[in-house]
């Protein structure tokens, strides 16, 4: 034993390596969409409460960024993208990644579940094993439908904010969670166009890996036909105003638009990249509107009062 | 280890003589775990104090 530990090398790891292993910028937008499900719920809560919830979510998110980064640490070594994420490069060791990992996990559910409510927590706890245990441990190396269904992990948070201000879930969360569902192929599927030679490396059987280039952007403008409508949704059920409608579906167009020259490109990438970048700005202009509008209809029903 | 050690009467190494890139990284990682820890018992504080004494005491 004491051989073993002589072996092995103190960490040098620095507390920056950790926070990458959280995935800030996957953290960010899964604790926008958190907060904007928690501020359209019809159910006020108190701020420190709101605030404990996110917190909750965020370090949850992290957790399972941290997980997936564990087990993925063989293919993110193949990839250009990810080689210089902090296993990989040597900088923080696969078990310490686990241990940081599953100690977040556990604590972020807990707390959620003790200081908010049990039906938030339990929904953390099911987004945050579905992202490791269904999509990073099963579906992202044996099929290209992984980003499809493993989506439903990014899509869940909106539904975790609503269930931590009312205690359940009710339509318009599961309208968000089918709005991120349906935009995550797009989004990543425009992303792994340009990058499908890395994915191909690393044995990834990402959609242009198996099926070519050609199929994955006729799946790309299916959905997307899909996702422009059912952005309008919430206005169409009567949760929203003209205003979210009107941005809704001018951007669902220019979705729908990009998704076509993606469709048409050949040899470059210039479309995908547009469109990858483009996706992000869709999908958080989608939910700031939601909350513009819940807001508006606050203060003009405040002003009416 | 220190059990077995102590058992076999051999005599404790010096150990790991950590470099000043580690210590500085582990001190850093100390005071992240300790600020943490810190937040954790604020927000628990603060919890109570909004939610009242019986912050724990509700139905499933």
């Amino acid at each position: 034993m004491s051989a073993m530990l002589s072996r092995a090398e103190p960490s040098i790891a620095s507390v920056g390596d950790y926070i990458e292993l959280m995935k800030p910028r996957v953290m960010s937008l899964v604790v926008f969409t958190a907060f904007v499900g928690l501020m359209i719920a019809p159910v006020h809560l108190h701020p420190v409460i709101a605030l404990t919830a996110l917190i909750c979510i965020a370090v949850g998110a992290g957790a399972a960024g941290a997980l997936n980064m564990w087990y993925d640490a063989d293919i993110d070594a193949r990839m250009t993208r990810t080689a210089a994420r902090p296993i990989p490069a040597g900088r923080v060791l696969p078990g310490e990644a686990l241990a940081f990992g599953v100690t977040l996990a556990v604590f972020s559910v807990v707390v959620l579940g003790l200081l908010v409510n049990v039906t938030a927590a339990a929904l953390l706890a099911v987004t945050i094993a579905f992202y490791i245990f269904v999509y990073t441990m099963w579906l992202k190396r044996s099929t290209p439908q992984n980003i499809v269904i493993g989506g439903a992990a990014g899509a869940l948070p909106p539904m975790i904010g609503w269930a931590a201000a009312t205690g359940s879930v009710g339509i318009e969360p599961v309208l968000l969670f089918l709005i991120i569902f349906f935009w995550t192929p797009p989004h990543f599927w425009a992303l792994s166009l340009y990058r499908s030679a890395d994915y191909a490396r690393a044995g990834v059987p990402m959609l242009p890996v198996v099926a070519g280039l050609t199929e994955t952007r006729r799946q790309i403008l299916l959905y997307t036909l899909v996702l422009a409508p059912l952005g309008a949704t919430p206005w169409l059920l009567g949760y929203t105003g003209r205003l979210y409608a009107i941005v809704a579906l001018a951007a669902g167009a220019a979705m729908i638009a990009l998704a076509l020259r993606v469709r048409s490109e050949q040899h470059s990438h210039a479309a995908s990249k547009q469109m990858f970048g483009f996706s992000i700005l869709y999908l958080f202009v989608l939910f700031a509107m939601l909350l513009v509008d819940r807001a508006s209809a606050a203060w003009f029903g405040h002003l009416a009062a | 280890m220190t059990t077995s050690l102590a058992m076999s009467g051999e005599k404790p190494e010096d150990g790991i003589r950590l470099t000043e890139r580690q210590l500085r990284a582990r001190r850093a990682r100390s005071i992240a775990i300790a600020v943490s820890l810190g937040v954790l018992v604020i927000l628990f504080y603060i919890v109570t104090l909004v939610k009242g004494p019986g912050v724990l005491n509700r139905p499933l």
